[in-house]
């Protein structure tokens, strides 16, 4: 294949995994947004995301549009609920101290991570995707008769990546809506703005944080559920999306659902092309590097402003 | 009587985005006067003191301690120099007993073992808190916390002791205490005094700064402060 | 002698005479505790004195153990030489990581070293050239040898190791009864009130790092030499929460709780090995308890109810 093909395939297969990321690192930037915590165990909330997909298409059978779309569902849903109630068995009680806060969720990786591997097993699994219909693209070449289309070898995309962006798209509309738009957003953001006058105006702070903390996992399953398709679910698959989110997050501001986005777009998609290209080990490298560097001198990150 | 200037500023001010919250404010404190500072809640007091001793960097003009330029330097390297600063707010090592809090006031400027276990001693005498050097400093009672948090200002031999509002919420025996306490340690060191318990001002100070809106509206001894127009309507609602 | 002193020389000489009555198996597991208790210890010097939580401490390990691996598999250089190399290696990491990650604090300080600490394992997977990357590289018998003693030999190796941990547990004593350690817990406490006594809070921050970068370097330098056996999984975040752990067990900010907690565990991981092989989960639930119901650990509880002499 020709360079402009490949990096036009580049660039669709970075746009597929920069969907996923933005979902994993919204639910990462949003329980720290409200709750000003950080959740270590964010990435294991993403692979029992994963797992849970795969147990659930296993357990419905049938077609698999089916069983699939049980999966995204209920996934999400159960992860949500696993979360809210590690949050309020554990976190609520430490009173979402910054630092045992992060020592607890690392408590809580591990024991995400084992359970899973006690009871799913070592193997990676997949799920079948509910329709993979491949869709070639076109390409255009200046010859000498003027521009020319035609159909590269290789040159494709399946429709079900094309949902999984449509997907991504569309939750990342929904959860702006009901931040800017409805009462639950309001009082999010009052929250996020002033825990006590919030309290003080009758906000259930607490549950609004069990709330926030499931919503985060539910929204990294969801991510999950949309990704088993095309990877295949795994104990230890947590860890690039955590670091991932991470990276994202402190790139695009900390707390920032707009910078998130932006970021999780911009990284996520050089992470498809720079992986096609480079040795994913140096690019990894530099890449952690370089975040380590603007935490170091621009820690409200490349899109925030100085707070005051 | 020329009075060697201890600490002076020229044009000092501070600007909060488009708040000017100090405004060019030149003061000239003489060594061994007591040196109150008055104004109305929001007269950018803590402000000032703040960029005397180096909490908060200055947007423009200079601070001069001891003839010496000290407007860029860090707070830690004017401390050293001979200032110290008692906090507004209270701000003990909670978890420290009371003699090793003081100890860290104390250690800083004396190498020997026992002559810091001494001083340490004696500094806790002084503010009365003598019987309770092996409490857990955060168990104290308020009142007491904020003898200790005068200790460790004291423990240091300051040149120049800064004391930003150190009566507030003591009872009234505590406050003639301090009275008595501050006009023994003025023998020795210069005091820059943040109060508002007039009282206490009018007791206590040779000079008294009055600040409204980040301006020196009046300074002058407490007679004159006491007959100021200006600093009347400041007060009682102009 | 206060009962302080006395009470760690008692440690001490516990651990020397129970090499000669503990059976093989424990005999090589106290020997190894012995060794992780100084990256433990290494690693409360900052988070426990000076309050500062670092997510990385794996890469000064890790630097230790392959600047001292690294030196004698590649160049030749004798043992003793090279442990020195590692543990200088790791006290040049620990100034360039002090300097660049204390512009910043709190979460944003975790991060930082949990990034920088990752960058160092992907070094080494990508330099595999020379570190054998995942694999790494086994020290043979042959170079574990210092003036005719062979470290390889568990008594010489239960012998070197407690000569390392004595050191380091008598010199981080000394320390934080010293007048600098003593700023050190006054920062953890109250930097601002630190930095209004005139103390300068960033010098004493940075050495706090470097020391306990040092130490940890010492550790892993040491861990390779005695097992032989240096491994790009040392660099890996389990690395960097072992010694949290240990010293989150074992009660922060005293100075024989690292060791305490890191026997505790290695004993409790290897009860449950016997049960399951998902070992990893004993240490979820252990960190999960802790910030939980023992946030002091075992020496910080004990220290709070009575024992309030305990350093």
């Amino acid at each position: 294949m020709d360079f402009g093909p490949h990096l036009l395939l580049a660039m669709l297969e970075g746009l597929v995994q920069a969907s996923v990321l933005t979902l994993t690192a919204l639910g990462l930037s949003l329980v720290f947004g409200v709750m000003r915590v950080v959740n270590v165990a964010h990435g294991e909330f993403f692979m029992l995301g994963a797992v849970l997909a795969w147990w659930i298409t296993f357990l419905v059978g049938g077609p698999p549009a089916l069983a699939f779309i049980v999966a995204l569902l209920v996934a999400p849903l159960l992860v949500g609920t696993i979360a809210a109630a590690a949050d309020w068995l554990v976190l609520r009680r430490i009173d979402y101290d910054p630092e045992r806060t992060i020592v607890a969720t690392i408590g809580l990786l591990y024991i995400i991570q084992q359970l899973t591997l006690m009871s799913y097993g070592p193997d990676a699994r997949p799920v079948a995707p509910p329709f993979n219909t491949r869709l070639a693209l076109p390409w255009f070449e200046f010859g000498s008769g003027g521009v020319q289309i035609y159909w590269p070898w290789g040159l494709s995309i399946t429709s079900y990546k094309l949902f999984v962006i449509f997907a991504a798209l569309l939750t990342g509309l929904a959860l702006w809506a009901v931040m800017a738009r409805s009462r639950l957003g309001l009082i999010l953001r009052a929250t996020q703005q002033d825990r006590e006058t919030a309290q003080a105006f009758g906000v259930p702070v607490e549950r609004v944080y069990a709330l926030v903390f499931g919503l985060g996992a539910a929204l990294a399953a969801l991510g999950a559920t949309l990704v088993v398709p095309i990877q295949q679910a795994h104990y230890l698959m947590g860890g690039d999306p955590l670091l991932l989110s991470f990276i994202v997050v402190i790139i695009g501001g900390l707390g920032s659902l707009r910078g998130t986005v932006v970021a999780a777009i911009l990284i996520g998609m050089s992470d498809g092309i720079i992986s096609v290209f480079f040795s994913p080990t140096l690019a990894k490298m530099l890449a952690t590097l370089l975040v380590a560097m603007v935490l170091v001198f621009r820690p409200q990150g490349l899109f925030g402003s100085k707070p005051a | 009587m020329a009075a060697v200037s201890l600490l002076s500023t020229h044009a000092l001010s501070r600007n909060y985005g488009g708040l000017q919250a100090v405004k060019n404010v030149s003061l000239d404190i003489s060594q061994g006067e007591v040196r109150a500072l008055i104004g109305p809640n929001g007269a950018g007091k803590t402000t000032l003191v703040s960029m005397l001793c180096g909490r908060i960097p200055a947007t423009s003009g200079q601070v001069v301690f001891e003839g010496r330029d000290v407007t860029t330097l860090p707070a830690h390297r004017r401390i050293a120099l001979g200032m110290a600063y008692t906090f507004q707010i209270t701000s003990v090592f909670a978890e420290l007993s009371v003699s090793e809090n003081v100890e860290l006031a104390v250690q800083r400027h004396i190498a020997e073992r026992q002559k810091i276990t001494a001083q340490v001693d004696r500094t806790l005498e002084r503010v009365g808190l003598g019987r309770m050097a092996d409490r857990t400093a955060g168990d104290l009672a308020y009142g007491h916390q904020r003898l200790l948090e005068i200790a460790m200002g004291l423990g240091q031999t300051p040149k120049l002791l800064i004391l930003d509002e150190p009566t507030q919420g003591l009872s009234d025996s505590e406050i003639e205490d301090f009275v008595a306490l501050i006009r023994s340690v003025s023998e020795k060191s210069t005091v820059l005094l943040i109060e508002h318990n007039i009282n206490v001002v009018m007791a206590l100070a040779d000079k008294i700064t009055v600040l409204n809106f980040g301006e020196i509206i009046a300074e002058g001894t407490p007679g004159e402060i006491r007959a100021n127009e200006a600093v009347q309507t400041a007060y009682l609602g102009g | 002698m206060s009962r302080a002193v006395g009470l760690h020389l008692g440690v001490i000489a516990a651990l020397l005479a129970l090499q000669f009555v503990l059976p093989a198996y424990h005999h090589g597991v106290l020997a190894r505790v012995m060794v992780m208790a100084v990256f433990a210890m290494g690693y409360n010097v900052m988070f426990g004195y000076t309050g500062l939580l670092s997510l990385g401490h794996a890469m000064f390990f890790a630097a230790g153990m392959y600047g001292m691996g690294l030196a004698m598999k590649q160049w030749d250089v004798p043992l003793v030489p090279a442990f020195l190399l590692g543990i200088a290696a790791a006290f040049l990491l620990a100034l360039v990581v002090g300097v660049l990650a204390l512009r910043t604090a709190g979460v944003a300080f975790m991060i930082v070293t949990l990034m920088f600490s990752q960058s160092l394992f992907l070094a080494i997977l990508h330099f595999g050239a020379i570190t054998r990357g995942d694999e790494g590289f086994a020290l043979a018998r042959s170079l574990r040898q210092v003036a005719g003693l062979d470290l390889a030999a568990p008594a010489t190796r239960y012998f070197a190791a407690w000569g390392l941990f004595s050191v380091v547990l008598l010199g981080t004593l000394a320390l934080v009864r010293s007048r600098r350690g003593r700023v050190l817990v006054a920062i953890r406490e109250n930097e601002e009130r630190t930095r209004m006594l005139g103390y300068d809070v960033w010098r004493h921050k940075l050495m706090a790092v470097v020391v306990s970068g040092t130490i940890c370097g010492a550790a892993g330098a040491a861990y390779g030499v005695l097992f032989g056996y240096v491994g790009a999984s040392f660099s890996q975040v389990p690395y960097s929460i072992f010694p949290l752990l240990w010293v989150l067990l074992g009660g922060a900010g005293t100075v024989i709780g690292p060791f305490v907690g890191t026997l505790f565990m290695f004993y409790l991981i290897d009860l449950s090995s016997g049960l399951t092989d998902a070992y990893m989960l004993v240490v979820g639930v252990a960190l999960v308890l802790l910030t939980l119901f023992l946030p002091r650990g075992l020496m910080g509880s004990l220290r709070d109810r009575g024992m309030k002499w305990l350093p």
